[in-house]
């Protein structure tokens, strides 16, 4: 699979699928849902196994997988986890030698999807809590993914090295000399989060943002799991980019850390998930599918893990700020698909690595 | 077929046949992927031949930089390794100064702890901020909190990291050479009336020179292709080395042809250096024959005896002591940067790796079957390359024992990408089995085993062997019944070597390894991109159990003396 270097054919193909898609979408959208039988039940677990390529933080996402296992005995669920970036790679490697080893994949980079969609190697199904409780905006109109997922790259604080009427307020707040040598930041290289973040911060700052930001002496750390946590080590005072889940676990737990909402807006990140078509337990990841958008699931993720959820019936947890009384800046995987290597590109001229 | 040297046999057997399938799993080990390295390296868009990979790398700045740094690096480590590890292992080899075995040992210690744990061993202790060391450093003398003792994200950090991981195979090449040279030619020197000085200046130093060059040419090379330690520090730091360049060109879209071309100046270097070793210490005879010599007479240290054991047990809480508390301490501290109190135990992260973590179970296993398969593949093979070497057995044996030897030259994430290349597309699509991950292990660990076989194969007699063969026993049955047996000790020594190294290896296991085939030093290697510090020092301390016991047990196979290792043989 090599999407962005794909023949003219393909493209061209692609095009006329999705203009013959789209007034079909339109009327009726998409494969009917799909409820969780007895028989897809006993399907799986005849395959005893499932495979989930997923970017959400590990200690999250073994906790959903141990949920699942409880709830299905007799399926054995293994979590790959790594950055966005380097799922998309490894599918990307793996798919071109014909290994089909992934079963579901949540990315945290939802550009991935429109890639993997126009490649074809996503199967069209809809769990019936998707079909239900999830707005429009948050799944694909052909079935093939919804959004699992959402939550922001957030500016974060060590409360024991900086106190809150000196913390940053705004992104343009880090370009104070004042935090030379005491940031720290995730790479878009690795992190479909800090691709995403480096986008739309890119696009509404411009790119002299990080020019500036860069000669900050920043410890530059790969996934956006990692700056969380190096606040809470107390190896750096300040995160310029990271996941807002991870300071609010680290929170509630008693760490010293403290998360900024940006004044000129927070990136949000939308991670969907979806089926593969060359799934290699297609039931087992037809149920886990249907599984990781259940309430159950997602109000887990929710309490346990700091994310944000679509659902409908999911409640925010007390205590944390609700979405919509945060400035957002917008997101669109469409304009990350098509510049995602140049930002990179321009990212490591900045940053030298 | 059959030997020129031996008279022909009447019956034939399956010997000749036998021999020359290893020769020729030899050739597909080594020319396969460093073949298609080179093809790819010129290889442009659309398939043509191009130079367009060299000029970018020679011109642009993205990969200039990078090549300098390494060549810093390798040179630094080589110098400062040799600065640290001739004198201990002098010390070692040559006074009597006490517990000189566990000072051995520890050095051993070191050599199998992979390079990428200790880096991260070194995060904890000396990472600017909340670096144990940097921390006590702050407390002791009540410095601000600005106050920065050592910061492990620069280059000398790095330089010093690769240190602690190298200078064992410098001390041991040193401590062999010095425990080899007769102690005549010494008290030869002190009987003409020799000062001490004088006698180490004229006898014992040049006599250990060679062992000391080709100590600092070890360790160069290893510096220069170290993935692990630059895969930990050199992102923090906001630089890269050319491993790790190589390794994100991987990144998507992944560029091999630019990888390729990356990895053939580390090849060239080694190369080179590798000949201009061989021309220097070829022509001078430094060899010391002479049947049984008396063993050295320990040089008298008197009063000094205890400050020099001091000096070696500090030199090794570096990558020993220090970093293996920094691991237990993060292993079951709640957050890995605080010192270990009571009301701060816990066992959440031993839990989690083991119960949670659902891919532990995994990557334990294909490690340690790996690690048995490579180990017992790769003493075998190269017992027979280094039989058809040593006794010319075959035509062409020379050529053999040159392929068993270039795969030295070989930076492991350049074999990486060569065998990406060689087995992601047909005929033979090997990538994502575990096969390819072997076929890595074997074609790294061979040129070590190849010479330690080699070395201890020219020891033993071939009248033993003749008198077999007079009898009757074919080559194969021979070399099972007669041979092996008598190498025991060094087979069992190059059977642990390859396994420990199989172990710790991470850069060709980063570029070829699969979901399905993951193997602990990957595992760690991820854990450590989202920060998971506690699961790395669980992951790490477990490793390092598991590789003593199965070494323990190893040493205790039955008609073999134990600890060949510990012997440094």
């Amino acid at each position: 699979m090599q999407p962005r270097n794909a023949g003219r054919r393909q493209v061209l193909r692609a095009l006329t699928v999705a203009a013959l898609a789209l007034p079909l979408a339109a009327r009726a959208a998409g494969p009917a849902p799909t409820k969780v039988t007895a028989e897809l039940i006993q399907a799986a677990k005849k395959e005893g196994k499932v495979i989930w390529y997923t970017a959400v933080d590990l200690p999250v996402a073994e906790r959903i997988a141990k949920a699942f296992e409880a709830k299905y005995p007799g399926i054995d669920m293994r979590v790959e986890r790594s950055g966005g970036e380097r799922i998309f790679q490894r599918i990307g490697q793996e798919y071109a030698s014909n290994i089909h080893a992934v079963d579901v994949v949540n990315s945290s980079d939802a550009a991935h999807f429109i890639v993997w969609k126009r490649d074809g190697i996503l199967a069209p199904y809809v769990p019936e809590d998707v079909a239900l409780h999830y707005p429009a905006e948050h799944k694909d109109p052909d079935g093939l993914f919804a959004s699992w997922r959402a939550w922001l790259s957030v500016i974060g604080y060590n409360t024991k090295l900086v106190k809150p009427e000196e913390a940053p307020k705004s992104f343009a707040d880090l370009l104070d000399p004042k935090w030379s040598g005491k940031i720290v930041k995730g790479h878009p290289g690795y992190s479909g989060t800090i691709m995403t973040a480096t986008f739309q911060i890119s696009r509404d700052l411009g790119w002299e943002y990080f020019e500036k930001l860069a000669r900050q002496k920043v410890m530059q750390v790969q996934s956006s799991a990692d700056p969380p946590k190096k606040l809470a080590l107390g190896e750096r005072a300040v995160m310029a980019d990271g996941n807002e889940y991870n300071l609010f676990q680290l929170k509630e737990k008693g760490e010293p850390v403290e998360i900024v909402y940006p004044s000129e807006g927070t990136p949000l990140i939308i991670g969907p998930s979806g089926v593969l078509k060359d799934a290699p337990h297609p039931n087992a990841a037809r149920l886990l599918q249907s599984f990781l958008f259940s309430v159950e699931a997602q109000q887990l993720m929710v309490d346990f893990g700091g994310l944000r959820s679509m659902h409908a019936l999911v409640k925010e947890k007390a205590g944390r700020k609700p979405l919509r009384e945060i400035k957002l800046m917008k997101d669109d995987p469409a304009a990350v698909e098509k510049q995602a290597d140049e930002i990179k590109a321009r990212y490591s001229k900045y940053f030298k690595v | 077929m059959g030997s020129p040297a031996l008279p022909s046999r009447a019956r034939p057997d399956l010997s000749g046949a036998v021999l020359l399938l290893c020769a020729a799993a030899l050739c597909l080990l080594v020319i396969l992927p460093i073949g298609w390295l080179v093809v790819f390296a010129f290889t442009g868009r659309g398939g043509r031949f191009t130079l367009a990979n060299f000029r970018l790398l020679f011109t642009d700045p993205a990969f200039l930089e990078p090549l300098v740094t390494t060549l810093i690096l390798a040179l630094s480590v080589s110098l400062i390794c040799c600065l640290v590890a001739a004198p201990m292992g002098w010390i070692v080899a040559r006074t009597d100064m006490p517990l000189r075995r566990a000072v051995r040992f520890l050095v051993l210690a070191s050599f199998v702890t992979p390079p990428f744990l200790g880096a991260i061993a070194w995060e904890l202790l000396a990472a600017p901020n909340s670096g144990l060391l940097n921390q006590l450093h702050r407390a002791a003398t009540g410095a601000g909190p600005e106050a920065v003792l050592f910061d492990v994200y620069t280059l000398p950090g790095l330089v010093f990291v690769i240190c602690c991981y190298t200078f064992p195979y410098v001390f041991v090449l040193v401590a062999n050479a010095l425990d080899r040279i007769p102690g005549e030619l010494e008290d030869a020197s002190a009987m003409l009336g020799g000062s001490a000085w004088r006698t180490a200046r004229r006898v014992t130093i040049p006599l250990a020179l060679p062992a000391l060059a080709a100590g600092a040419l070890v360790a160069f090379l290893q510096a220069m292709t170290l993935f692990g330690a630059p895969g930990i520090l050199a992102l923090p730091a906001g630089f890269h080395t050319m491993t790790t360049k190589i390794w994100s060109l991987f990144q998507y879209p992944p560029k091999p042809e630019l990888a390729a071309a990356a990895s053939l100046p580390l090849l060239v270097v080694t190369v080179v250096l590798l000949r201009a070793q061989s021309a220097v210490l070829g022509r001078r005879g430094y060899t010391v024959v002479g049947g049984r010599s008396g063993s050295p007479r320990p040089v008298r240290l008197g009063p000094l005896r205890w400050p020099a054991l001091g000096l070696c047990l500090a030199m090794l809480s570096l990558p020993v002591f220090l970093p293996y508390a920094a691991l237990v301490n993060a292993a079951f501290s709640r957050i890995p940067s605080q010192p270990l109190t009571l009301e701060r135990f816990t066992l959440d992260h031993v839990r989690f790796v083991f119960l949670e973590l659902s891919a532990t179970r995994l990557a334990l296993k294909n490690t340690f079957l790996l690690g048995l398969l490579a180990a017992t593949l790769g003493a075998l093979l190269a017992l027979v390359i280094s039989y058809l070497t040593a006794r010319a057995a075959i035509r062409g044996h020379r050529v053999l024992g040159f392929l068993a030897t270039a795969p030295i030259a070989i930076p492991g994430i350049a074999l990486g990408v060569g065998l990406f290349l060689a087995y992601t597309r047909g005929p033979i699509v090997l990538y994502g089995t575990l096969w390819i991950l072997l076929l890595a292990y074997l074609t790294i660990e061979l040129p070590a085993a190849y010479q330690q076989l080699q070395a201890s194969l020219r020891a033993v007699a071939p009248e033993l062997e003749e008198a077999s063969r007079v009898l009757g026993a074919s080559r194969l049955r021979t070399l099972r019944n007669v041979t092996a047996p008598l190498l025991g000790p060094s087979l069992i020594a190059t059977w642990c070597f390859v396994f420990v190294a199989v172990v710790r290896e991470l850069s060709a296991a980063a570029i070829l390894f699969t979901s399905e085939t993951k193997v602990l030093s990957v595992l760690i290697f991820d854990l450590n991109e989202s920060g998971d510090l506690a699961a790395i020092a669980v992951l790490g301390l477990t490793m390092l159990i598991l590789t003593s016991a199965v070494i323990a047990a190893a040493n205790r196979v039955p008609g073999f003396r134990g600890g060949p290792l510990v012997r440094n043989n």
